[in-house]
Parts: structure tokens; sequence; C-alpha cells
């Protein structure tokens, strides 16, 4: 070992370590950077201490400055309810029907809809809406209990035949499979087909027609544009909650169908309920 | 048998007072640098009164950075990635053509610190001085004239963080509130953490960020090539080098030799003469001047351009990684040839490709013909091109603009009469300091019905100053129209302000029941 030679072709000094012959240049590192290094270790042994760090059996050591990003979210959260709490209170005492599209208590409301809708209704009618087979799509025209704001908060308060909540909507189709022939049926559904579509057997729509007077048209209506007082769909529209085909309208009509949503007042908050209505009712089919 | 030591502590460098065509040029430039950094936030700018009155302002909170007459919004950021594409280019032209004259000029580390030792000389004297004083013991005058210094440079330091944050708010409102204790912590943290950086990199830290903690200085020597136009020392003119009594010696020795050389005859002459058989004296093969003064070379090794570089090397051993082109060196080494009465120019800039042509005697090309080359005329073209590109798209912004995303779950609506409705979600930007009064339209070659959530009467829709505002847009195709059932329809969406006639659309597509 040479320690400390000087190597003739660079004039820079070795480290005396060699290997097969070949030697290591001793270029030092400025000091300073040894003293960062050990500020790092510094710095980071007093992190473990003042902030959670080390992984204990359950859970995590603290540390001494307690910081939580779960406080932090529940701080903001409640520093946002503060802020809002104007709102929210014009929310609840305002007549929504007369909340201008461009106020920015709307806005508030419609955001806010917004949210209630993604984590209470999405999982039925979808989260753009538009439902599915059974569960309404509520960006269209039809409704089956009234489209204008105040209808559907109260839809959404107290819920379609739930029977935990005595104001709910209620209404109830016989199911016709008990009463008439599969025949009959057959009649029935071919006028229903009738009264919104031009491919037919009039013959049988016929007699369809005289089983929908005495049975159906009570609710329905005689030309079948339904009644949402009492939940009674337009059967002559373009709309089909369970489907428009003979094969699907025969089912409804053999064992009727019976609808269920929850009573939204019963778990959320009545500004929720106010919110969610003016955000449906934003959607495209608002009365 | 200790082993050798693997960390160095750091040369102390006591840059000496030089004067020159370079050092004054430094001094405009870290002039003209320091007031456009320390005064630009304080420019006003009458925007209207919505809008604030800061000329250049990066405003976080609202997402709106003011230039002057321009204002960008978010998704206008294209234009500051366009201006930092153009710096990288710059700085690939500046430095294939001039070499680190970024770092030597106009880097803000190499600016803070002429600022810092300029202070460091008005408190403490010139480089013997400082020398002396960094050698003394800690007596009173030591404390005295070392905490006056960190003072001023703290001083300098405060005002450098803190002139960095007016440029986020209000600065006149900002300075009251940082007096008052009211500004917001974020600014206050900003100037702490910018004082102390300010003070360690610009007071003590120095040269040791250039060579150890700089990238660019490593980047940079990809960049240069042998026309690049650097700081050089012309050795075949300076070697060898020699103080004056050296070379009165080796003078006297040099006439013994030839006189004793003519008494043996002609043939070894020149070698006998020659105290140094230098290679810079066989290069140029024999010299044109036979005497013994020119067997020393110009440099006088009087120390100067060591002296004064404030990175602490000896431009004399060719190129380094610390050296930053700051050109001090050419000042000090000119001022000591125009003294010994040589030419200028021992120490100058060049480019190292007429190094053989200068060793032959010859001239050295021309500045232009080193600058104007493939490379640097193809950067110039590409940062030519992308600044046209950006002023183009500058000017034919305007300050109306919509975007439309059409909704996809679902993608189309069946109405109770059987017509097919899209929905789309308009998001409307006015970008002007004024309420405005858009009116939606549609244009299409099928038959469709445009109308707007929440607004029954007119299709306009008020957007306020400065904002962006989402509107639900809905179109419908009866149930006998061609659009109701085909697969996708082309169509138009306009804004238009009727008052201004601004007007913009967007294209979209209208989707059937298939």
């Amino acid at each position: 070992m040479n320690k400390g030679r000087i190597d003739e072709e660079t004039g820079v000094e070795t480290t005396g370590h060699s290997w097969d012959g070949i030697e290591e240049l001793n270029n030092p590192l400025p000091r300073w950077w040894l003293w960062t290094l050990y500020a790092t270790i510094v710095w980071a042994i007093g992190y473990t201490i003042a902030y959670p760090a080390w992984p204990m059996i359950s859970g995590a050591t603290t540390g001494l400055l307690g910081f939580s990003t779960r406080a932090q979210v529940a701080e903001q959260i409640t520093e946002h309810e503060a802020k809002n709490a104007q709102l929210v209170t014009d929310l609840l005492n305002a007549d929504l029907a007369a909340i201008s599209p461009t106020d920015d208590l709307h806005r508030y409301a419609v955001a806010r809809g917004g949210s209630v809708f993604a984590a209470q209704c999405s999982q039925c009618h979808g989260s753009g809406a538009a439902g599915a087979t059974g569960y309404p799509n509520l960006l269209d025209d039809d409704w089956l209990w009234g489209g204008d704001v105040e209808s559907i908060s109260y839809t959404v308060n107290h819920g379609i035949r739930n029977e935990t909540d005595g104001d709910t909507r209620w209404s109830e189709m016989p199911a016709y499979g008990e009463i008439f022939t599969s025949a009959e049926i057959d009649a029935v559904v071919e006028h229903v087909v009738s009264l919104s579509s031009d491919d037919y057997d009039s013959a049988l729509a016929e007699e369809g027609s005289v089983l929908f007077a005495d049975n159906c048209a009570a609710c329905h209506g005689d030309e079948g544009l339904g009644d949402r007082d009492v939940g009674a769909p337009n059967i002559a529209d373009a709309v089909w909650l369970y489907g428009g085909d003979r094969d699907a309208l025969h089912e409804t009509v053999h064992n009727a169908r019976f609808g269920v949503m929850p009573a939204m007042g019963q778990r959320l908050a009545d500004e929720d309920v106010r919110a969610v209505a003016l955000y449906v009712h934003g959607l495209g089919g608002g009365e | 048998m200790s082993e050798p030591a693997l960390y160095a502590a750091r040369e102390p460098i006591f840059p000496r007072r030089v004067t020159g065509v370079f050092r004054r040029l430094k001094w405009w430039i870290l002039g003209v640098t320091l007031t456009i950094y320390y005064l630009t936030p304080w420019l006003r700018w009458d925007r209207g009164p919505n809008l604030p009155d800061q000329a250049v302002l990066v405003d976080m909170a609202n997402r709106r950075f003011y230039f002057f007459w321009i204002e960008i919004w978010p998704h206008e950021f294209y234009f500051v990635a366009g201006l930092l594409i153009m710096a990288g280019l710059g700085l690939f032209l500046f430095t294939s053509a001039l070499g680190r004259v970024w770092c030597g000029y106009t880097c803000p580390q190499t600016v803070w610190t002429d600022l810092f030792i300029l202070v460091e000389r008005w408190i403490e004297g010139d480089r013997n001085a400082r020398v002396r004083l960094h050698r003394a013991k800690w007596d009173f005058k030591k404390w005295r004239l070392r905490i006056t210094k960190w003072v001023v440079w703290l001083l300098i330091a405060v005002a450098t963080g803190g002139a960095w944050v007016f440029y986020f708010t209000d600065a006149p409102t900002l300075l009251v509130d940082l007096f008052l204790f009211q500004a917001h912590p974020a600014a206050y943290i900003t100037i702490a953490i910018l004082t102390a950086t300010t003070f360690v990199f610009g007071g003590f830290m120095r040269e040791q960020i250039c060579i150890y903690m700089c990238p660019w200085p490593r980047i940079q020597a990809a960049m240069m090539d042998p026309d690049t136009i650097t700081v050089a020392y012309r050795e075949w003119r300076g070697e060898p080098r020699g103080k004056g009594n050296v070379r009165k010696r080796d003078r006297a020795a040099a006439e013994k030799a030839a006189a004793q050389a003519q008494a043996a005859g002609p043939g070894q002459a020149r070698y006998a003469a020659t105290p140094y058989p230098n290679k810079a004296l066989q290069v140029g093969g024999a010299p044109k001047l036979a005497a013994a003064e020119h067997e020393h070379g110009d440099c006088i090794d009087c120390m100067a351009c060591v002296n004064v570089c404030p990175m602490g090397i000896d431009i004399r051993d060719g190129q380094q990684m610390e050296c930053i082109t700051c050109a001090l060196c050419i000042d000090a080494c000119d001022d000591v040839m125009a003294k010994i009465g040589k030419p200028r120019g021992l120490i100058d800039y060049m480019a190292l490709s007429d190094e053989a042509a200068e060793r032959a005697g010859g001239a050295p090309k021309s500045i232009w013909r080193h600058i104007l080359r493939p490379r640097t005329i193809l950067y110039t073209a590409m940062w030519g091109l992308l600044g046209l590109g950006l002023v183009y798209a500058l000017f034919i912004r305007s300050d109306i603009e919509l975007t439309v995303s059409p909704e996809r779950n679902p993608t189309y609506v069946v109405q109770s009469d059987g017509a097919v409705r899209n929905i789309y979600d308009v998001r409307l930007r006015n970008k002007s300091g004024d309420d405005r009064l858009f009116h939606i339209s549609l244009t299409s070659d099928a038959t469709l019905r445009i109308d707007l959530e929440g607004n029954d009467d007119d299709l306009a829709v008020t957007v306020p100053a400065d904002t962006t505002i989402l509107q639900r847009v809905y179109v419908t195709a009866r149930p006998q129209d061609p659009a109701a059932t085909e697969r996708e329809t082309p169509l138009r969406i306009w804004v238009e302000d009727l008052e201004t006639g601004a007007r913009a659309s967007r294209d979209t597509t209208f989707n059937g029941r298939r």
C-alpha cells in the first residue's frame, strides 16, 4: 500500500487503495457536503419524533406535534360548513320553485345535490341519472309523480311505496294474471301497444280496448295518459320503465309492478333533500 | 500511516477589485437585472375595476397570470410552457455561441454573489485587507467588521426574499400586511427561506454552488464545441512565463550563452540560447524574432488573473469546469499588459479552434464566422419560430371562449314524444373585465333544436366578468328527423356577444337512438 502517493498523470493524490494495480484518485468531497448529510440525519430523527412515524403493533407513533391529515380534513369540513351556514339556512327557508338558476343559492344547491345524488341515488338511478329497467330515467320529461321541484322534493323525502313512511307515494296495480286469461292479457297488451304505435293487430286491440276501459282506464285514463295523483304511468308515450315490447307488457299486466324507493328524508338532512331535488330538477326533465 | 482526507474544507477566496470593459458590463447587467427584479411588482397597470392593477402578477388564488396587457388563464398554460421552451432554446443558443455566458453574467447566483462581494469590499477592504482580516484573531475590530457585513448581507437577503412574494399578490397591500403581521404565513415562510438561501449562497457558499450543486455546468459542456467563444489563455503567447527578476537573470544567461555560441561557431546557437526549449517555440517553427527577450512569453506571472477570479482558479491551466466565464481575468490581464506595454488579449474571449492558426502566427477567424454556424442558426430559427408562434397565438385569442363536453352517461335521452335529446356541458368563458350576455346557437345540416337548462325565454346567458360558468345545453331531434335515428350527426355550437360581435364555436356530435 502506497498511501498518499501523487499520481503522475493527473497530479492528484491517490487514496492508497489498489486493485490489481489500479489505483483510486482522491478527489475529496467538500466538507460541508458531509455536514449536510449529518444535518439530514438529525432532521430525520427529529422528524420521526415530531410527526407520526414509527409503526407499532396497532397503529403508529403519533408524534409530538399531533399532526393528522384526518384531523385536518375534519377541520376543513367544519370550516366549510361554517362558511356555508348562511346558504344552508337560505336553502331551508327558500321557496324551491322560486330560486333563480343564476342565483348563488341555486349553484350551491346543485353542487351539493350532485354530491348527495352520487352517494345516495346513483346506485339505482345511475351516476348520470339515466336510470335502468325498473329505475326511472330522471333526464326525460316523463314523470310518474310529478316533475316540478316541489313534487321531486316530496318524492325524495317520503319515497315510493315505502311502508316506514306514512306520507309515502303509494299506488298498487293489481296483478291481472289472477283475473284475466293469458289471451285476454294479450288483447289488453295489443291495445296498449296501439296507443303509442302504428304497428298493431287492430282486431285484437279492439278486443283489448273493452277490457282496458273496464279495468285499466280508472287509473291510466281512457287515452292511457296516466294520472300523476296515483302514480299511474302514461302508457301512450315513448318512455317505458319496464320495457315497451309485448313480452314485457304481458309480464307487467300479469304480475303487476311494485317499484320501491327509500324515504330519503329518514336518512338525509332537510337541506340535502332539497338540494338533491334541485339537482334532479336541473338535469333536463324538470318542469 | 494516516488515511488521506476524504473531505476537504472550502478554500477561502478573496477576489481582488478589478476595472475594465467586462467589469463595467457586469455592473450594468447587475444593476439592470436587480432593478427589474426588485421593482417589477410595483409597476401598476389599469385593467378596470374588476381586475387587479398590478402589472405583473401571478394570482394563484384566482388562477390568473397577469403580464401588463396580457392575461393568462390556466387553460392557456401553453404560453408559459412555450416561454420555458424558448428560454431553454435561448440557453442552448447562447451556450453554443458564447459558452457559459449565462453563468458569468446573468445567473442569479453570480449576480447576487457579485453584489455580496461588493458589500464585502466596501466594509472590509480589498483583497489584501480581507486576507489579513481572515487571518486575524477575533478581536473587537474583526467582530465589528464581520457583523456589519453580515447585517448588510442580511438586509439584502430579506429584500430579495421580500421582493419575490410581491409577485404573487398585490404588492402595496402585502407590504403593509407584512409589517402588521397580518400577511399569510406562506408569505413569511417564503421570505424566510429565500432570505436564508440568499444569505448563505451569496455570502458563504458562492462558488461551491456552481461547482458542486448546479447541474448546468455539466450540461453546458455538451453544448460547447471548438467554435464556441469562451475565455481562454493564449498559452503560446504567454509561455514561458516569468517575473521581471527571472527575466533579467535569464536574459543575462542567454546573452552569455549567445556570446559563447558565437565563439564556438554556428549550428547549435539557437538551442544553446534557449533556457526553455519550450514546445510553444517549436510549433511555429523558428521564432521570427531571435533575441533573448523573446525566449520569455508575455505572461509575467503577476497572478492578477488568479487574484480577481471569484471561482479561485488559474485560467492559465486551461479550460476548467469551475470557470463561469465572468471575464474578470481578461480585464485584470489587459490592465497589466497595458502597463508593461504589450498588446491586450493574453487572456481573452476566443474560440479554441483558432489555436492552431494563432500558434502558427496567423490571425484568428472573425467572431461572426465562429458564431454563425449551422448549429446556432438552427437554434435561432427554432427560437424565433416558437416566438412568432406564441405571438400569433396571443393575437388570435378571443376573450369569449367555450368548451363543449357531450354527456356520455347516457349518450342520448328519449323524451315522452319519442324525440331524442343529447345533453352537453358547455363551459362559457368571459375573459373581459365586464359582464357579458352570451347568445348561444347551433348550426347543423340536420334539423335540431337547442335549449338551455333553466332558461325558457331566450338563448342567452349572462356571464360575469372574468368568469367561467357551466351551462347545461340540450339539443333535440324530433322523432321523425333522421338525426333521431342516425348514429352520429355533426353540429357546431356557437356563442356570440351581440354587443361586440365577438364569437366562438366548437364542433361536436349528436348521438341518435342507435
